[in-house]
């Protein structure tokens, strides 16, 4: 097999990962922390928007839209609140990366918190995160406290810490508005994108926990700097949550121009089960599923999406040969149809007749045209729901019985 | 206190205020406030509802609205303690089923049931992203990973 070389990676995002006291102001300020701010206070607005448009960040928490852009959407010369919303309500089945970020380096999400609200002009700002998150929350809760203490906070700038109550749906931007505002979290329709009305009705910039912890390194080391990390078309690293049959599952950070390959191999360390790859799902569940013969391909948003999958939230989960496709779909399907939040009628209705149908394959109870029925029906709804959620589950629906046919296949010949 | 008849105490209440004015909209602490009610009262019961409703000055329907959407309230006594097996794709990979399943046989119970001493809610969930550490489940407030039949028996000994 062709291996190419390791991308040398700089520790950017994972630098203090290693001390036990990372999550502390002092390790943080030990390692450069705040410089970024102190740098930032010294820009307008502006520049610092710029910046980050110039230093190519696309979100991290799945969508991959350009970061700055999105920051450039709030209305100019608003005269009302705007708020800043940090999505923490990590869900993707597959990821884990923000855990890591809120447990082991929260001062990097703050200082990021505090120059993106002074880019978009936000003196209040809200972390949501997962309900499940404990452990997460209490020592972003705390880090909250040091940084009001030390006055980094509460001088033009508020942060809430927000929990969520478990629901997927709330990691879908306007699902977690509507969560934030009270609600059960139904996605809301867009234009109005939030930006423009969003929390509350004021204009509101929601990003990702990892893409706000670059943003200080944005500022302190340069555009220029962060894009040279990456491709042409997205700079910097990312953090990469690898699992499933690997023999060194974890968290790792790499450019996002690394191959899926380089991460399976060399980041996790190989395949186990049975030693030979079958298939990967590059950037969480609602990603198409790639063969093991597709994974030469850079896991930028631009590469995966050009190999008809997506980046995502960058989680990989790898499947040996031992591992039964309808079986995986049959998990995955079932996930899709207990969190679709019920409002648009083809999703509710798709998810939980797919996750019926996948149960039926796998029990051997399928019938000879139930694939092509599943992926009719998979095909008719894609677009027509209010938010990106059914879209996500098409992807694994169809990608898994189109590439493995022949094991649906055989599961339902012997039915 | 009960959940039959719910009744912050005053300092409690204080807290339910501080929380409702963090939020541009006092509902914006619903969600929190649920979380403490569910604290205080063990489960979140029609009564419970009614009274956090008074405290938003909202009608019982949307507090009823929320409170079946969102997985981690309970409408029901709990056990003392709550165990959830993550079952999606990467713990199913690494396990989950045989877990869950070690997991009914030593409680003799199915999820979403909880024995009959009130120790423990079994449940199985969807991600919880700590796919790093599969096969897992999150006891109470803490998460554990990479497990076994007898790391599982271990944590089950723990709980009182």
């Amino acid at each position: 097999m062709n291996q190419p070389a390791a991308v040398p990676t700089e520790a950017i995002l994972t630098r203090n990962f290693g001390r036990a006291d990372s999550y502390t102001l002092t390790a943080y300020r030990e390692t450069g922390g705040y410089a970024g701010w102190a740098k930032a206070l010294a820009l307008e607005p502006a520049a610092i928007t710029d910046a980050v448009k110039r230093s190519n960040l696309r979100g991290l928490g799945g969508a991959g839209f350009p970061t700055g852009t999105k920051w450039s959407f709030v209305p100019k010369g608003h005269a009302g609140p705007i708020y800043l919303v940090i999505n923490a309500d990590e869900g993707e089945p597959g990821t884990v990366k923000d855990r890591y970020l809120l447990e082991r380096d929260p001062h990097a999400l703050i200082e990021g918190m505090l120059i993106a609200a002074r880019a978009i002009g936000s003196r209040l700002a809200f972390v949501y995160i997962r309900g499940e998150y404990i452990t997460p929350w209490r020592r972003f809760s705390a880090a909250v406290r040091e940084a009001y203490d030390a006055g980094y906070l509460g001088r033009g700038l508020d942060v809430v810490v927000h929990r969520g109550a478990g629901a997927y749906i709330c990691g879908e931007e306007t699902g977690l508005i509507s969560s934030l505002e009270g609600r059960k979290g139904w996605p809301k329709l867009k234009p109005p994108f939030p930006a423009i009305k969003g929390a509350f009705g004021a204009p509101t910039i929601v990003n990702n926990v990892e893409t706000i912890c670059q943003v200080p390194h944005i500022v302190n080391r340069g555009p220029e700097w962060f894009a040279a990390l990456g491709t042409k078309t997205q700079g910097g690293t990312r953090l990469y949550s690898v699992s499933g049959r690997v023999r060194r599952p974890g968290v790792y950070e790499a450019s996002v121009a690394v191959t899926l390959r380089q991460l399976i191999y060399e980041h996790a360390g190989g395949v186990t089960g049975n030693g030979r790859l079958k298939a990967v799902v590059p950037g969480g569940a609602s990603a198409a599923i790639l063969r093991a013969d597709e994974i030469d391909v850079t896991m930028d948003v631009d590469g995966l999406r050009n190999a008809g999958t997506m980046a995502g939230s960058a989680g990989v989960i790898v499947m040996d040969e031992t591992v039964s496709i309808p079986d995986a779909l049959r998990v995955v399907a079932r996930f899709y149809a207990h969190e679709s939040c019920g409002q648009c009628t083809p999703c509710r209705e798709t998810t939980g007749w797919i996750h019926r149908m996948t149960e039926r394959i796998v029990e051997g109870r399928g019938h000879k045209e139930d694939l092509d029925t599943i992926l009719d029906v998979a095909r008719r709804g894609t677009g027509t729901t209010i938010c990106a959620f059914y879209d996500g589950a098409v992807g694994p629906y169809i990608s898994y019985i189109e590439k493995f046919r022949a094991e649906f296949e055989a599961l339902i010949r012997h039915a | 206190m009960s959940p039959r008849h719910p009744q912050f105490t005053s300092e409690q209440l204080a807290e339910v205020r501080r929380l409702q004015g963090l939020y541009p909209d006092a509902r914006g602490a619903l969600l929190p406030v649920l979380h403490l009610a569910q604290e205080v009262f063990g489960y979140i019961s029609e009564e419970v509802e009614e009274y956090v409703a008074g405290l938003f000055g909202l009608a019982p329907a949307p507090v009823h609205e929320v409170v079946t959407f969102y997985t981690m309230y309970f409408r029901e006594p709990k056990g003392r303690h709550v165990v959830s097996v993550c079952h999606n794709l990467s713990c199913h990979l690494a396990g989950a089923p045989a877990i869950l399943d070690h997991l009914r046989r030593r409680l003799g119970i199915e999820p979403g049931g909880t024995t009959d001493d009130g120790r423990v809610t079994l449940l199985a969930v969807e991600c919880l992203c700590a796919c790093e550490m599969a096969p897992m489940l999150q006891v109470d407030d803490r998460y554990e990973g990479n497990l076994t039949p007898e790391t599982v028996d271990r944590l089950l000994d723990q709980l009182r």
